[in-house]
């Protein structure tokens, strides 16, 4: 498919497998039939997650204490992990993912 | 795959566009709501926010807020806060008459509103010659204060015509003095643009420029209505789909429920909000949309070898050209649907459908002189 929102030009940071993140507070995950939106309000950046299992993922790095951990609860493992660790960096990139580190701070424009 | 799960709907739509009033201050003459006059069936503030927390409800993100000149409803800022206050994001279209410095200072107080100043020359003769006179000082004010009142980055929205696009990298600089970012849309020949499409629309040979000069700038917004011109090589950013009654739709001031911005007329009515069931039940139910969301037949692109770059274009604009809508854009760039125009130029029944009278202000008739009809 063309390039879309989906896209993310450069991937500056990469996600560590060992590190705990969880959404950004101004991030917004809405359901569709296909896997689900994600909706930044800050950026106003969006991503499509392509798949239930992705959300799944993505909902579970709340509580994991580490993004290999979200995988393995959720059953993702060899050749898959390519996939998810790309929408999980592009996430990443567009600050929907933080660490979980990252104090809690408004998002200043 | 993604594109095809898009085409065939989604529970809510991403981008919806509610045009909260066809008042208007200016005329601008490719309006595509022929926007002037408020219309008396306008939704009130009480429906309004039932609109809104029915938008909550469904988990749209934000609403794309336009006109008409919105901020010329009293209840604007209204509406705008209890919108932010319900988690639905606010962009809204403005000429900017409204922006005071008083205004812009409110307006920087919220992350989850986003402003879109209209703009159509990168000068003023260029400007007002579309947005009549003292649309660009109007705009250029309210830029100011939106600086002065530190609101950071608001967006300036061009319409593409014939006369600005030799100018894209001069509002790319008065993009840069501002620190807003650069929108550029197609115009469409919709509203008061049907009768200025043959006048502003662009040539062939700049639609090329635009799109080469689009490709190399990743950073300025499209809102993905250049898809036609994917064709050309390289896709653009962007989705490139028609996402009509797929993934967006428009509201108009009285709750009716159209395909997209672009086709406020009759064929492209869904339903209104003031129906039991509201929007959702349109949205989701809908013949139109329904019928929308089928797979599309390519007609007379099927043979052609870009059909999967540009999908044939846009809806809109071939509907209000008189082209079938299973065939070639108007501004195929290769020239696919420059027979069938000329055919229709030609003809004495013209298939053109009627933009309908809209809301266009009487033109000011003076006393002793032959009356002078408005849309002759």
């Amino acid at each position: 498919m063309p390039a879309g929102p989906t896209t993310v030009e450069s991937v500056a940071s990469a996600i560590d497998l060992a590190a705990a993140y969880r959404l950004h507070p101004n991030v917004a995950v809405r359901p569709e039939p296909f896997g689900a939106l994600v909706y930044h309000y800050g950026n106003r950046k969006l991503v499509f997650l392509k798949s239930p299992r992705m959300v799944a993922v993505v909902r579970s790095l709340d509580d994991a204490p580490s993004v290999r951990s979200a995988l393995e609860t959720n059953g993702v493992a060899g050749k898959d992990t390519d996939r998810y660790l790309v929408a999980l960096n592009s996430l990443l990139a567009s600050d929907m993912l933080i660490s979980s580190e990252t104090p809690e701070v408004s998002c200043a424009r | 795959m993604l594109v095809d799960q898009l085409k065939s709907g989604l529970d809510a739509p991403i981008c919806l566009t509610w045009e909260l009033t066809y008042a208007c201050n200016l005329a601008c003459i490719h309006c595509l709501s022929s926007s002037g006059r408020r219309d008396p069936r306008e939704l009130s503030t009480d429906e309004c926010k039932a609109v809104i927390d029915e938008l909550a409800r469904l988990q749209v993100f934000y609403v794309n807020i336009g006109g008409g000149e919105p901020t010329i409803r009293s209840d604007f800022f209204e509406i705008v806060d209890y919108a932010v206050a319900k988690g639905v994001g606010v962009k809204f279209s403005t000429n900017g008459s409204r922006i005071d410095a008083e205004a812009a200072l409110r307006l920087s107080g919220s992350d989850y509103i986003d402003i879109q100043i209209s703009l159509d020359g990168a000068d003023r003769e260029t400007n007002d010659a579309v947005r009549g006179d003292g649309s660009w000082d109007t705009a250029i004010t309210a830029m100011n204060h939106l600086r002065d009142a530190g609101f950071g980055q608001f967006k300036i929205s061009v319409v593409m015509t014939r006369h600005n696009i030799a100018q894209l990298d001069a509002f790319e600089a008065l993009a840069a003095q501002y620190g807003a970012e650069l929108r550029l849309t197609r115009l469409r020949p919709s509203g008061r643009g049907a009768d200025t499409w043959d006048q502003l629309h662009p040539t062939n040979a700049q639609q090329r420029e635009l799109y080469n000069w689009i490709i190399t700038r990743p950073k300025v917004l499209t809102g993905d209505s250049f898809f036609h011109l994917s064709a050309l090589g390289e896709s653009l950013p962007g989705l490139n789909l028609c996402g009509a009654g797929r993934i967006v739709c428009l509201i108009d001031p009285i709750g009716e429920v159209y395909a997209c911005p672009f086709v406020l007329h009759d064929e492209f009515k869904a339903g209104s909000v003031r129906e039991a069931g509201g929007f959702t039940a349109v949205w989701r139910e809908s013949e139109l949309f329904t019928s929308l969301r089928e797979p599309q037949s390519p007609g007379a692109c099927g043979s052609c070898g870009s059909y999967d770059a540009c999908q044939g274009g846009c809806m809109a604009a071939k509907f209000f050209t008189g082209l079938p809508l299973d065939g070639p854009d108007p501004e195929c760039v290769w020239g696919n649907a420059d027979d069938e125009l000329a055919r229709i130029a030609a003809a004495t029944d013209s298939a053109k459908p009627s933009p309908g009278p809209g809301h266009s202000k009487p033109t000011p008739v003076s006393l002793g002189r032959k009356p002078v009809d408005a849309y002759s």
